[in-house]
């Protein structure tokens, strides 16, 4: 229940399961990602978390259960969810401008003649000044580095004043300092808009600092839990599979690490 | 005595250009330079150029099934090229899917191209202008026919220019935006289809990448926005068929010749004086301080 003026959950599973090629990708999802959220969505491989994004955007239909995305049922072309899909940028070629990209995705499913109004212009500079593109917004997409280019893609992903941001790997292929600039990114946008943001990821150290959530997905169930309670040792070694460490520095600091040691004196 | 010799400049060049034969071809050319111009950006983008070659040899059956049934020769092209296209189109989106599917379709039409061709009988003369077009014996019939399918491929783009733009640069965040990505492609490839119709008859199977895919390659040297894309490539395929048609008033040549070399020759010079620019070169540490190069 939603109280009045309250917002209403970013994302509500209630027992759902996602079958894909006749398969189960997962099952007995039940969990709720309060609104203003920021959740890392993490597992191995193939577990599904980039199949849970589709579920929200509505490309894929929950096999049972029921999904509410921003209070209502999931629906294809919901313009209040920005998205990035995986291994984004790297399929954007050089045939198109990082501003026309950012344009599109304001005004990208219009169809007929009508050009872009100046007001429309506005809110895609707008975007490109916030995520720091504006100085590049006139190149194409494969000439700038993978920083730029996710820079580019948020810019998209925002444009339209989305209220969820589901971003899939954004950190991929980046290199430390990159990772450390698109996270503080997001964290300026989670604070200013009040954005929900929902982020998968293999490595959560580099986000550690704005996750308030993760959701992990462990023996073919998706779980919700608040980020402390998620980052330990125990489940982070079942999660991976492999031995994971939980390191806190004296300044407050929280990361993770391999703990696998060589045997070998 | 080489055959080089017959090759001689026509003192009468300006008169053959205004004879009515002239006429038609610099009409026909002129359209389907403006549709292929037009589609060129979306078959680069697509990575439909595999398909927009494919369709061009899917039509070659069409053309000498025609001639064996007695039927006209555009009729037969374009039920090939629509129905070839439609097909290609229905199969996987995947680019790997659809270049075999594409593949197996084309060695099927090839091989009933050469089927009906034997079985028709048709001269030498039908087999080389469908392969090679001829440009010069577009007939009035034949126009109106162009006139409608230009008509169609241009309305139909200035309905579906932008979602057809987000949705061939863009397809996954399209998809998710709500743009029917798949409806979309269906019907590019139908505009393609009756593109290459066209351009077969101008410049014969196998020649077609010079106005549907050349244009647009030269273009995107100098332009990445595609309305601009777009009209700098119509306006090289109009150069290059008006061009090949004077050139080949001039020497007695087929104009095939002429427009395809003038279409390469400018994608070279675009490509020479550009030099790269454009193409896959990461920025340096910008200014601004956002962003290492860095490139994996």
């Amino acid at each position: 229940m939603t109280a009045p003026g309250e917002r209403p959950p970013a994302l509500v599973l209630d027992d759902v399961s996602v079958v894909r090629g006749g398969l189960t990708v997962w099952a007995q999802g039940s969990f709720t990602v309060r609104a203003g959220a920021v959740v890392g969505v993490i597992g191995p491989n193939g577990a599904g978390k980039t199949t849970m994004f589709q579920l929200a955007l509505g490309l894929l239909p929950a096999a049972s259960g029921r999904v509410e995305v921003l209070g209502a049922p999931p629906r294809r072309g919901n313009r209040r969810i920005g998205y990035v899909p995986q291994n984004y940028t790297a399929a954007l070629g050089d045939a198109i401008r990082c501003r026309d990209l950012v344009t599109l995705g304001l005004t990208g499913g219009r169809f007929g003649l009508r050009p872009t109004s100046p007001a429309e212009r506005a809110r895609v500079d707008a975007a490109l000044e916030r995520v720091g593109a504006a100085p590049y917004a006139e190149r194409r997409m494969s000439e700038l580095s993978g920083g730029q280019q996710q820079r580019v893609a948020i810019a998209q992903a925002i444009v339209d004043d989305a209220e969820l941001l589901l971003l899939d790997e954004p950190l991929a292929n980046l290199d430390l300092r990159n990772q450390q600039e698109i996270v503080r990114l997001l964290g300026e946008l989670h604070r200013e808009r009040d954005v929900t943001i929902m982020v998968v990821a293999h490595d959560l150290n580099p986000l550690l600092p704005v996750l308030t959530d993760a959701v992990y997905l462990l023996d073919g169930h998706p779980h919700h839990d608040t980020i402390g309670e998620v980052v330990q040792e125990e489940l982070l070694t079942h999660l991976y599979g492999t031995p994971v460490g939980v390191v806190r520095t004296a300044q407050g600091d929280l990361f993770t690490r391999a703990a696998w040691r060589d045997p070998r004196p | 005595m080489s055959a080089l010799a017959a090759v001689e400049f026509q003192s009468n060049w300006v008169e053959i250009l205004q004879s009515p034969f002239m006429r038609n071809a610099l009409v026909g050319g002129s359209m389907v330079a403006v549709a292929a111009g037009l589609l060129g950006y979306f078959v680069i983008t697509r990575q439909n150029a595999f398909a927009a070659h494919a369709l061009a040899h899917i039509g070659f059956p069409g053309a000498t099934g025609a001639i064996l049934v007695g039927a006209p020769v555009t009729l037969g092209l374009t039920v090939f090229c629509v129905g070839g296209g439609l097909l290609i189109g229905l199969f996987g989106r995947r680019v790997a899917d659809r270049e075999m599917a594409t593949g197996t379709i084309l060695a099927l039409a090839t091989a009933l191209g050469v089927l009906f061709a034997s079985l028709a009988s048709a001269n030498a003369g039908t087999t080389t202008s469908v392969l090679f077009g001829n440009l010069l014996a577009i007939s009035a019939d034949q126009l109106v026919v162009f006139g409608v399918f230009t008509a169609a491929v241009v309305g139909t783009l200035a309905v579906l220019a932008r979602p057809l733009v987000f949705a061939s640069v863009d397809p996954a965040v399209a998809e998710a935006r709500g743009v029917p990505v798949r409806a979309l492609g269906l019907a590019f490839v139908v505009l393609l289809a009756l593109t290459i119709t066209m351009a077969v008859q101008v410049v014969g199977t196998l020649l077609l990448f010079a106005l549907v895919v050349t244009p647009a390659a030269t273009a995107l040297r100098i332009t990445a926005r595609p309305a601009r894309v777009a009209a700098l490539a119509v306006l090289l395929a109009l150069g290059s068929v008006w061009g090949g048609l004077v050139l080949s008033a001039m020497v007695d040549l087929p104009p095939s010749f002429f427009i395809v070399s003038l279409a390469v020759l400018a994608w070279v010079v675009v490509l020479a004086t550009s030099g790269g620019r454009g193409r896959h070169r990461p920025q340096r540490p910008a200014a601004h301080g956002h962003g290492v190069a860095q490139r994996t």
